[in-house]
């Protein structure tokens, strides 16, 4: 079974010289939610544009369901579905006309069933016969989604989905998400919200300056890459970490009132009986502690920086 | 061929016209309207026959072809240039669509409604003079291959244009002249030699001879070299089209 996405040395510089894309190898499997993060400028809407058919490409190739996406770009179009970031619809139309444009636009003949369905999954029911313009920010995000998938496509690419939505609604955009891929579609989102791709992706691909600098499936990203943090809070504050403390990578936080401990949940051994052990010799006492994995978030700013 | 794809552009453009229906068709009748009594009745009143017909009978032709040019370009510039001044472009651009089949609806439906506003100032200038026409289908075909011809040049300009001024521009300071120079108004066999020799370098004038004989059988131009002019035209902007659609120009970076 060919991937979904397959992307070979994927180049594009601008008219402006400006290059967005280095030789990018990314493959993207049938069926899963793939998250590609990255700052802005990144490169992540320039790879979803080629890959649609909005920007041409300066070199490399792309397939989709293993068909090229310039020889073969009606077969590969078809297949897709976008939800492009700008907020862009026809305003004077109304919501049925303008999602029934689309499928049509994508060469599916008329099915208002399926609209029917598209509608109502994206709880836009009630607003069919409202102009577009008459939404609300939210709403015409919906509306976006409902234009991607009018034309029942087998990948849905979401750049920036979430973009200045509300807490509510980014949660159902991430039901609906999960909902589609039980159908089968291969949902591939970009974000800037860690959150985002925490909650929802499978795998997590980091793109900075133009290239694909990691493709890791979420788990594993996180388990490999993520440090533990013990953090102590003390009966009495300290000016400073006791000199036989010194060595074990303690910091002082709180202004004295805390210590964090950061180690490695992989390592040989985690050092905490010792330093707990050390704590009580030096006469430091607690009242709470309290451990926590780096975020998602975290990983993401050290990777950027540390390649930067 | 994605026909779904077409049907859905050129209705989409379509339903648009409908729903600016005040803008898109009453607008263009009143104007020609006024230019019946104007130069019609109160003017026209004075002047002696041109070419076998009163002179009202006579600028017929030249104003529907001119107000078929510049609605032609604005309909089909205006269609093109605000999908891309909205950012919904993007959903044309995707979809499983060929430039022939993009053309084809945004064209079709911008020479679709340069068509009807045609026919309508016909039927309204039916009310003001008493409209002999000659050469019914070639009548109808020099339509047809004008508002066609112009709805290309107005696609060309609504892609090349990047703002409001520069969609206004071509249509204001070069067509505009070009259709009052054109013959509309008067015989070019009333202008000086010399004027009469410049004039054969403006397209419109082919146009609008073309179109005149249609309606009463006589012309400054050999309805032949009309045809052949107009061909040539529509054939130019074909090329255009395809060179814009070959290189992405100012659509796909």
């Amino acid at each position: 079974m060919p991937a979904a996405v397959s992307i070979t040395n994927l180049s594009k510089t601008y008219a402006t010289g400006f290059t967005a894309l280095k030789g990018v190898d990314l493959e993207v499997r049938k069926g899963e939610i793939f998250a590609l993060l990255g700052p802005n400028g990144a490169g992540k809407t320039t790879l979803i544009g080629i890959v649609c058919g909005i920007v041409n490409a300066t070199g490399g190739t792309v397939l989709v369901s293993g068909h090229d996406v310039v020889s073969e770009y009606r077969k590969t179009r078809s297949l897709i579905g976008l939800v492009p970031q700008e907020v862009s619809i026809d305003a004077f139309e109304s919501v049925w006309n303008t999602v029934s444009f689309s499928r049509g636009l994508f060469g599916k003949g008329p099915n208002p069933a399926h609209i029917e369905k598209v509608l109502k999954a994206l709880s836009l029911w009630d607003k069919k016969d409202e102009k577009v313009l008459n939404l609300s920010g939210g709403m015409k995000r919906r509306v976006l989604i409902a234009k991607a998938l009018s034309h029942e496509p087998e990948i849905l690419f979401l750049d920036e989905p979430t973009a200045g939505v509300d807490v509510e609604l980014r949660r159902d955009m991430w039901e609906m998400v999960r909902g589609l891929r039980e159908t089968g579609v291969t949902i591939i989102l970009t974000t800037h919200y860690i959150e985002e791709a925490e909650e929802m992706a499978d795998r997590i691909g980091v793109i900075n300056h133009g290239e694909i600098i990691l493709v890791e499936d979420k788990r594993t990203l996180m388990r490999n890459l993520g440090k533990k943090q013990l953090r102590l809070e003390l009966l009495s504050p300290v000016d400073a970490i006791p000199e036989t403390l010194a060595g074990r990578g303690l910091e002082l936080a709180d202004g004295g009132a805390t210590l964090v401990y950061s180690y490695d949940t992989h390592g040989e051994r985690t050092g905490i009986t010792a330093l707990l052990g050390d704590l009580n010799q030096a006469g430091l006492r607690f009242r709470d502690l309290e451990t926590r994995q780096s975020s998602l978030e975290e990983i993401f700013v050290n990777l950027v920086k540390e390649r930067a | 061929m994605n026909l779904h794809a077409v049907k859905s552009i050129y209705m989409f453009e379509m339903a648009r016209t409908f729903r600016t229906v005040m803008q898109s068709i009453i607008s263009p009748v009143i104007s020609t309207s006024l230019y019946f009594v104007v130069f019609g009745a109160a003017i026209g009143s004075r002047i002696e026959q041109i070419g076998g017909v009163s002179y009202g009978a006579f600028i017929v032709p030249g104003l529907i072809m001119m107000s078929l040019l510049t609605l032609s370009i604005s309909n089909a510039s205006f269609g093109i240039y605000f999908p891309k001044f909205t950012g919904t472009i993007y959903e044309v651009l995707s979809a499983p669509i060929s430039y022939v089949e993009i053309v084809l609806a945004y064209v079709g439906a911008a020479a679709t409604k340069s068509i009807m506003i045609g026919l309508v100032i016909l039927a309204t200038a039916a009310f003001f003079v008493d409209l002999r026409i000659e050469h019914p289908f070639m009548m109808l075909l020099f339509l047809v291959l004008t508002a066609v011809t112009f709805s290309l040049f107005g696609f060309i300009i609504g892609i090349w244009a990047d703002g409001f001024e520069k969609l206004q521009i071509v249509p204001l300071l070069i067509v505009m002249p070009l259709a009052f120079l054109g013959g509309t108004f008067y015989s070019i066999d009333m202008l000086p030699p010399v004027w009469q020799t410049i004039s054969l370098g403006n397209p419109v004038v082919y146009l609008v001879s073309g179109f005149r004989w249609s309606f009463i059988g006589t012309s400054d131009v050999n309805i032949g070299i009309s045809l052949a002019m107009t061909l040539f035209f529509l054939v130019a902007c074909l090329a255009i089209v395809a060179w814009i659609f070959r290189t992405g120009y100012k659509l796909k970076t």
